[in-house]
């Protein structure tokens, strides 16, 4: 099954060359708005900087999945002597916090790369980041299914280890049930 | 549906404590566009002549301009309005940084204050919840250390917060507001705040701005900031390096400060040091920038990094910008080490980085000279730089001598007598200049001087070089690609600039030429200040991305009002119009309409009578500078006029201010150079 490839698309954040301007909220809030351009509202905004300019700290973040639950417990990075806010590089829309949900309705914020319709050469936080702490990167990989398989035989027996092999049998025949009522 | 401005305005009563939410009239935004311009009228309207400085009465506004909020880059200006304790004229200082837009976010264009507070208390608006709080535990913070004070209280590290220091507490005339990178610094107007009670304004906002043509007004966007790449790879040849790219003068940035150190004036504005920028000095403070600047910064959607985040070993982190970066150190005749540890100080008590430097300057100068005595310096330490640190520490707290220093050299020196007037030599208007004394008359900058009402040259310079290039060819290849122009006359008017000869200063600019010149330079920054448009990315810098042919089309597609340059010049000329009739009302006239005596040693009496009449007229203005009846009622300001009627205006042309500024025939010495700020 070898050969398959996928796209990748990365955007390199490099945290040193970020002024603290935001206008990767501007330019994405106003893209994503409908229609398209028609507002302006960066708490709408799918990417956010996590920015204290005393402490010397900007993180611009993208927003990735949404987590139903928060974590069990919190990190805190200190890089260079810069103590960052717990969840400072985490991409969740989660319970923990306000950021990537929109401020009427709640609903979580995800970044679609400027995909959305009409699909952008490179999404827009890029292209108005002037400074280049924002820096896109395409390439492609191949995908081996296989891996895939192997990935979820390890992960059963991993949770057969944890729970009993039955237990797990149990789950999965309850699931494949309800599934076909 | 309002485009661009939310359409409201937050009233607030500081002597009842009440709070309203007032809507705009949408007349009003189409006639004075916004900021400045509708900041304009309500002063004109609700604070009549008699009121004062440090009255109730006197309103304190702070606009986020037309289009902040929106996509538009480098618009994000807060507009500061009221009148100044200093000048008693109108005060309209500004700030960039992320003030501005959050309010828009919030769902206000203007924040209105009026009466006095009892207690010392802060600002809280969240969206659609705005409270009064007590600030008590903030009395005497630093204004850095209240904006982070209040974010932590309030749990809201995204709330925007500006500020005072203790300068602001206590009405010192050269208070500033401090927010962050940025401040609004001229005319005292953080005593004003201070006088009202208000320690800080702290605003968070979670909601939509909407424009009108949303396509078009985004394809602008991106066209800025592509011509934005253009220029930043196309610096200008042959000016200043501050002067060639976009932006406040990067100062930040540059480490050769050659010009700055050998052409203005050290002390209080008095000596010009030629030959001080050596190896040695560039090495020592190319090392002391670097080892303080830990980043360069912008203000919000801008991606110029005109300020920076200093933090020097064992004292708090600050932000800095611009020029303030050497006026402590050319006052006090020291280094840069010394500049940025006493400009740290400075920020936190929230003054001004031009007045605040001279007025030391001026005392010690006056101590010198023993106008000051060794009892009214007593306690003051014997090392220059500690000098400049007790004096800041008397001034802010109104100390002894800081009392009457506080209120900036032209009330010190009317105070303390003996002369001292003579030493208060670098002021219009009673405000304290840019520390520069100059050779030949300049008929552009007379003209600027005498008629700017920001009363500052860098807020109404910019358009035009300062200085004509040296050859023809030179001159030709800059108006190639000189788009901006609002005509082709000023093509040829700079190409037929010469720097010797027939075609040169005094001269040439011809009267005529020059007025235009300096019209349309005016205009441009009226446009920004009503607009919440950064001057760096447009009325300053040479060759800027916004000008008078794409501005119409930004504000109709913005803010969805019908626009054309037409239209859009006479708007910025009726609300200028109108900011000078406030003046008039206060008794500002002709007299004050002059540059610091000693500022250009050769002076033509004639040429420059010649040019106030010129531009008065020019500008629809009589021979006393009174906007003329006429010409009021051609902007539709029949009101004005009315009122000057009323009030006997035009028939007493001889009215005078009580308090004229001197001439300063005295101890006017200082040596000259060529080049404006």
């Amino acid at each position: 099954m070898k050969g398959k490839k996928r796209k990748i698309k990365t955007i390199n954040i490099d945290v040193d060359k970020c002024v603290g301007c935001m206008a990767c909220e501007v330019i994405c809030s106003a893209f994503h708005s409908s229609p398209k351009y028609s507002s302006n509202n960066p708490a709408r905004s799918r990417i956010r900087v996590i920015r204290d300019p005393i402490a010397d700290i900007y993180v611009p973040v993208y927003a990735g999945e949404y987590a139903v639950a928060e974590c069990a417990g919190r990190d805190k990075y200190i890089i260079d002597g810069k103590e960052y806010d717990e969840c400072a590089f985490c991409r969740a829309s989660c319970p923990s916090r306000d950021l990537f949900k929109e401020p009427d309705s709640g609903l979580p914020l995800k970044c679609d790369m400027c995909e959305s319709d009409p699909a952008q050469e490179i999404p827009l936080c890029v292209k108005w980041c002037l400074n280049e702490a924002l820096i896109y990167e395409e390439r492609e990989e191949e995908i081996e299914e296989e891996v895939k398989q192997e990935d979820l035989e390890i992960g059963l027996e991993a949770l057969a280890n944890k729970y009993g092999l039955n237990n797990i049998k149990d789950v999965i025949e309850r699931l494949s049930e309800s599934k076909k009522g | 549906m309002r485009y661009a401005e939310t359409g409201f305005n937050l009233e607030i009563d500081l002597s009842r404590g009440n709070i309203e939410r007032v809507a705009s009239d949408p007349m009003e935004t189409e006639l004075y566009l916004g900021g400045l311009g509708t900041n304009a009228k309500i002063m004109w309207d609700r604070v009549p002549p008699e009121v004062e400085a440090f009255s109730p009465d006197n309103l304190l506004i702070f606009a986020a301009g037309l289009l902040c909020g929106t996509p538009a880059p480098g618009c994000n200006r807060t507009i500061v309005t009221t009148i100044s304790p200093q000048t008693k004229l109108l005060a309209f200082s500004m700030m960039g940084g992320f003030w501005a837009p959050e309010l828009k976010y919030a769902g206000y264009d203007k924040i209105i204050l009026s009466g006095k507070s009892p207690d010392l208390v802060y600002l809280w608006i969240n969206n659609d919840t705005v409270e009064l709080r007590d600030a008590s535990h903030l009395q005497g913070k630093g204004a850095i250390e209240t904006e982070k004070l209040i974010q932590q209280e309030l749990n809201e590290p995204k709330a925007q917060v500006l500020s005072i220091g203790l300068a602001g507490e206590n009405k010192v005339y050269f208070a500033s507001i401090e927010q962050g990178r940025s401040s609004a610094s001229r005319g005292g107007i953080g005593a004003v705040m201070g006088d009202k009670g208000v320690k800080a304004i702290a605003v968070r906002g979670t909601g939509d701005i909407n424009i009108a043509q949303a396509e078009e007004f985004l394809g602008m966007c991106n066209e800025v900031l592509e011509y934005i790449k253009v220029r930043d790879a196309k610096p200008i040849p042959g000016v200043m390096p501050i002067l060639a790219g976009l932006g406040s003068p990067q100062e930040m940035k540059t480490h050769d400060e050659k010009w700055h150190t050998e052409s203005f004036m050290w002390g209080n504005s008095r000596h010009r040091r030629k030959g001080f920028w050596t190896e040695e000095v560039e090495k020592e403070w190319t090392e002391t920038l670097e080892n303080a600047r830990k980043r360069l910064i912008s203000c919000y959607n801008c991606p110029m990094k005109c300020g920076a985040t200093i933090s020097i070993e064992g004292l708090p982190t600050y932000m800095m910008k611009c020029f303030s970066k050497l006026t402590y150190t050319m006052a006090a005749m020291s280094n840069l080490d010394f500049g940025l540890k006493i400009a740290q100080r400075a920020t936190e008590y929230g003054v001004d980085a031009f007045s605040t430097p001279q007025v030391m300057a001026f005392a010690l100068e006056l101590y010198e000279n023993d106008i000051l005595s060794d009892e009214d310096m007593k306690g003051m330490p014997e090392s220059n730089d500690e000098k400049f640190f007790w004096l800041l520490d008397r001034i802010v707290r109104r100390e002894g001598i800081g009392d009457a220093l506080a209120n900036g050299t032209y009330w010190a020196a009317k105070e303390i007598g003996k002369g001292a007037e003579d030493y208060a030599h670098n002021n219009i208007k009673k405000h304290e200049q840019m520390p520069l004394k100059l050779s030949m008359l300049n008929p552009i900058y007379f003209l600027m001087y005498c008629t700017g009402e920001k009363i500052n040259i860098t807020q109404i310079e910019g358009q035009f070089p300062q200085m004509p290039f040296p050859t023809r060819e030179e001159r030709e290849e800059f108006v190639k690609d000189w788009h901006q122009v609002p005509d082709e006359k000023f093509k040829q008017y700079f190409l037929d600039w010469e720097l010797r000869g027939e075609n040169s200063f005094p001269y040439y600019p011809t009267v005529q030429m020059c007025c235009d010149i300096v019209d349309w330079q005016e205009k441009m920054h009226y446009i920004d200040d009503a607009l919440g448009m950064c001057a760096g990315l447009s009325s300053f810098p040479l060759k800027p991305p916004y000008h008078i042919h794409n501005f119409p089309k930004l504000i109709s597609w913005g803010a969805g009002i019908e626009m054309d340059e037409a239209k859009l010049s006479k708007a910025a000329k009726r609300y200028r119009t109108l900011v000078r009739a406030i003046n008039i009302s206060r008794g500002m006239r002709r007299k004050d309409d002059k540059p610091p005596a000693n500022h250009w040693k050769k002076r033509f009496p004639e040429l420059e009578k010649e040019l106030l009449d010129t531009y008065y007229k020019f500008k629809g203005w009589n021979r006393e500078s009174i906007p003329t009846k006429e010409s009021l009622q051609d902007l539709g300001l029949d009101y004005v006029s009315d009122d000057f009627q009323n009030r006997g205006i035009y028939s007493d042309s001889n009215d005078t201010l009580p308090d004229e500024t001197s001439e300063n025939n005295g101890k006017n010495k200082v040596e000259e150079v060529k080049n404006e700020g």
